[in-house]
């Protein structure tokens, strides 16, 4: 058992040394680069499989559900701690499987569209797993550091006036962000004296009344910079346009970017102001609440209003984030539960969606529509297409316009959320946990801003339904002369897989909903936490 | 000492978001690196202010520490100048590319009439 602890570091390690190794290689090498990029990315997905049934297998009554490796032996409060629970577990998880699929969809070209894909492609991997299990709040804002640095390359990879445009809007918002979430950790470090999670959620029960307002401040703070990271109304604007502009597989694995905001969000309003703190229980809850609400019902207008797909898809990652942080603003277990569920299902089906889109998107005539024209004159088909019939490798799909329709049809099921796929399901158990708050089966009476959410879950869904079959009726059916595109296996192959995955989700919904409860139940005892990363000594000063 | 601190951060703070909120790309980013020198600063005061004490202890572990400067913040504003500072040349090579690609040094790319 003891070295299994020590696979908490790989999904770290892993990204980083091939990253480094990655450099090495001479950027004409591609079929070198690629398979070290994809063996570690294999590995990764592994690992991170391993952990998520090491952090299942421990039980949640028992009282510590997380394992912490403390790098270089240091005791807890003063080490850098790495943190295991069942809500990391499954966020790593995640990010390797989207970023397998990104990685396969790129080899058939866009990994050749410029220098060091690879490479920084790896280390957007090692900054998202540093960040889903480091349990310190600065080596988050490294991490978090590390994840955008890769993030703006990855973003101009393929370059383009449209590109850079976007890339300069969003590097300059995640800056100044970077900068609030520095305010925010200095004033919590200058108000608490630390930075470790677990050991921060102690101490705010110790802080004089004088001190608390200057911590809630630098929580207010920090919550904003995550607010900006998950795309939250009104901190949304730069976020579709900038997926839109990326390269198909990098938009698919920035979609787990947003939720790195939400994750954090869910982690900290839970653990440090959760049940047990008194005064300051549900601090933010409101506003995450209403802010949320604001999202999903301003992403559901631009779902409406977009021409483009790519420009729908980006939207749909802000009703996503919308939905989750009205969710984790509600703060109930069971709520939060079926946010977990809705969180894996969107973020597979955005995903595919973005590399659907760039496929289905050779699939429409030149010039089918005014914006497509509008795009291509803005830099799309700066250099990356040209240079493709001569050097493509695989094999071309068969039937390829079917494939494409069926995917995009099991798209929009799963956006809209209508059964029988995983959308469906994740959006019940959520609606199921919102009109349950006291427990099924007991009636309570539900608060007018419930309704409002449950309306705009509902609106969202019917909003992309409608937005779908617009653009799905024009690209396969309105057509005159249809152009067959030339798929590749490799580029369809993580699509499907990525869908089939949320049938799997769908055929043992039983199964991920009670891992997905008990994730929830264990982030709402904030002692377990704090017990797995400080030791058992620290029980009685947190039970009280 | 306090003082001249929070005015220097104040001062820094101010004409960064002010800079930040113009429209050429130049601004933008003199905007930003006057906003995370006056972050760095903050970082350090949050360390409590003290002229001419050592952060660390004795080789034999010994010394108060109320007497000691805080190392940690000293340690936090190092790793935010040296990623502030890489984001930064980052930045300024994308405004460079845009001012080539677009032939604007607007923020937009192009002028706004």
């Amino acid at each position: 058992m003891e070295w299994t602890r020590h696979l908490l570091v790989v999904p770290i390690l892993l990204p980083l040394v091939a990253g480094a190794l990655l450099l090495l290689i001479d950027e004409s090498r591609h079929t070198l680069k690629a398979l070290v990029s994809l063996a570690s990315t294999m590995l990764l997905l592994v690992t991170t499989v391993v952990l998520t049934r090491m952090a299942d297998s421990v039980p949640v009554e028992s009282g510590i559900v997380s394992l912490s490796y403390a790098i270089a032996s240091w005791p807890a409060p003063f080490a850098i701690v790495l943190v295991l629970d069942r809500l990391s577990a499954l966020m790593l998880a995640l990010v390797a499987v989207i970023g397998l699929a990104s990685l396969v969809f790129s080899l058939a070209r866009w990994h050749r569209a410029g220098p060091h894909f690879h490479t920084l492609f790896q280390f957007l991997l090692m900054g998202l797993a540093g960040a889903f299990l480091t349990g310190d709040l600065f080596n988050l804002f490294v991490f978090f550091e590390v994840t955008l640095a890769a993030s703006y390359g990855l973003l101009l990879h393929g370059s383009g006036a449209f590109r850079v445009r976007s890339g300069l809007h969003y590097i300059a918002i995640n800056l100044a962000a970077s900068l609030l979430f520095l305010i925010g950790v200095s004033l919590i470090y200058g108000v608490a004296g630390t930075l470790n999670m677990a050991d921060l959620a102690i101490r705010l029960h110790a802080l004089p009344a004088g001190d608390r307002v200057l911590l809630q401040a630098g929580a207010a703070i920090l919550g904003i910079a995550f607010l900006v990271k998950a795309g939250a109304w009104p901190l949304c604007f730069w976020l579709p346009s900038a997926y839109m502009a990326a390269a198909a597989p990098v938009s698919a694995i920035f979609v787990v970017l947003t939720k790195v905001g939400v994750y954090v969000l869910l982690r900290l309003s839970l653990l440090l102001f959760g049940s047990q703190a008194g005064e300051l229980t549900g601090f933010g809850g409101t506003i995450m609440l209403w802010s949320g609400m604001a999202t999903v019902a301003f992403a559901t207008s631009g779902v409406l209003a977009s021409q483009a797909m790519g420009r729908l898809a980006g939207y749909s990652v802000l009703v996503s984030s919308g939905t989750l942080l009205a969710a984790v603003g509600m703060g109930d277990a069971a709520v939060v539960s079926g946010a977990l569920f809705y969180l894996v299902s969107s973020t597979l089906t955005t995903a595919a969606f973005f590399m659907l889109i760039e496929l289905v998107e050779r699939a429409r005539e030149p010039g089918a529509d005014l914006l497509a024209v509008t795009r291509e004159a803005y830099g799309e088909d700066s250099g990356e297409d040209e240079e493709r019939d001569d050097d493509e490798v695989g094999v071309v799909m068969p039937g390829a316009l079917a494939i494409l329709g069926v995917c995009f049809g099991c798209v929009a099921l799963l956006l809209a959320g209508l059964p029988p796929l995983s959308g469906f399901i994740a959006k019940f158990a959520m609606l199921t946990g919102m009109l349950n708050l006291d427990g099924l089966g007991t009636p309570a009476s539900i608060p007018p801003r419930t309704w409002l959410l449950v309306a705009l879950v509902i609106l969202s869904g019917l909003a992309a339904l409608l937005a779908m079959m617009r653009s799905g009726i024009g690209t396969f059916w309105a057509p005159l002369e249809v152009v067959v595109p030339r798929v590749l296996v490799v580029e369809i192959a993580p699509v499907v897989g990525l869908l089939a995955l949320c049938l799997l989700l769908t055929i043992k919904g039983g199964a991920m909903i009670g891992y997905t409860q008990a994730a929830a139940l264990s982030l709402h005892d904030p002692s377990s936490y704090i017990q797995g990363v400080l030791g058992p000594q620290q029980a009685p000063a947190v039970a009280r | 000492m306090e003082l001249t601190l929070a005015l220097a951060i104040g001062v820094l703070t101010g004409s960064g978001v002010w800079l930040v909120l113009r429209p050429r790309t130049y601004q933008l980013v003199i905007g930003l690196s006057l906003l995370s020198y006056a972050v760095n600063l903050f970082i350090f005061s949050m360390g409590r202010l003290r002229a001419g004490t050592a952060p660390v202890l004795g080789a034999d572990g010994s010394g108060n520490p109320a007497d000691l400067a805080d190392p940690v913040p000293q340690a936090l504003v190092l790793t935010a100048i040296v990623i502030g500072f890489a984001t930064t040349a980052l930045l300024l090579v994308v405004l460079i590319a845009a001012r080539g690609l677009t032939g604007s040094d607007h923020v937009d790319g192009r002028e706004s009439r």
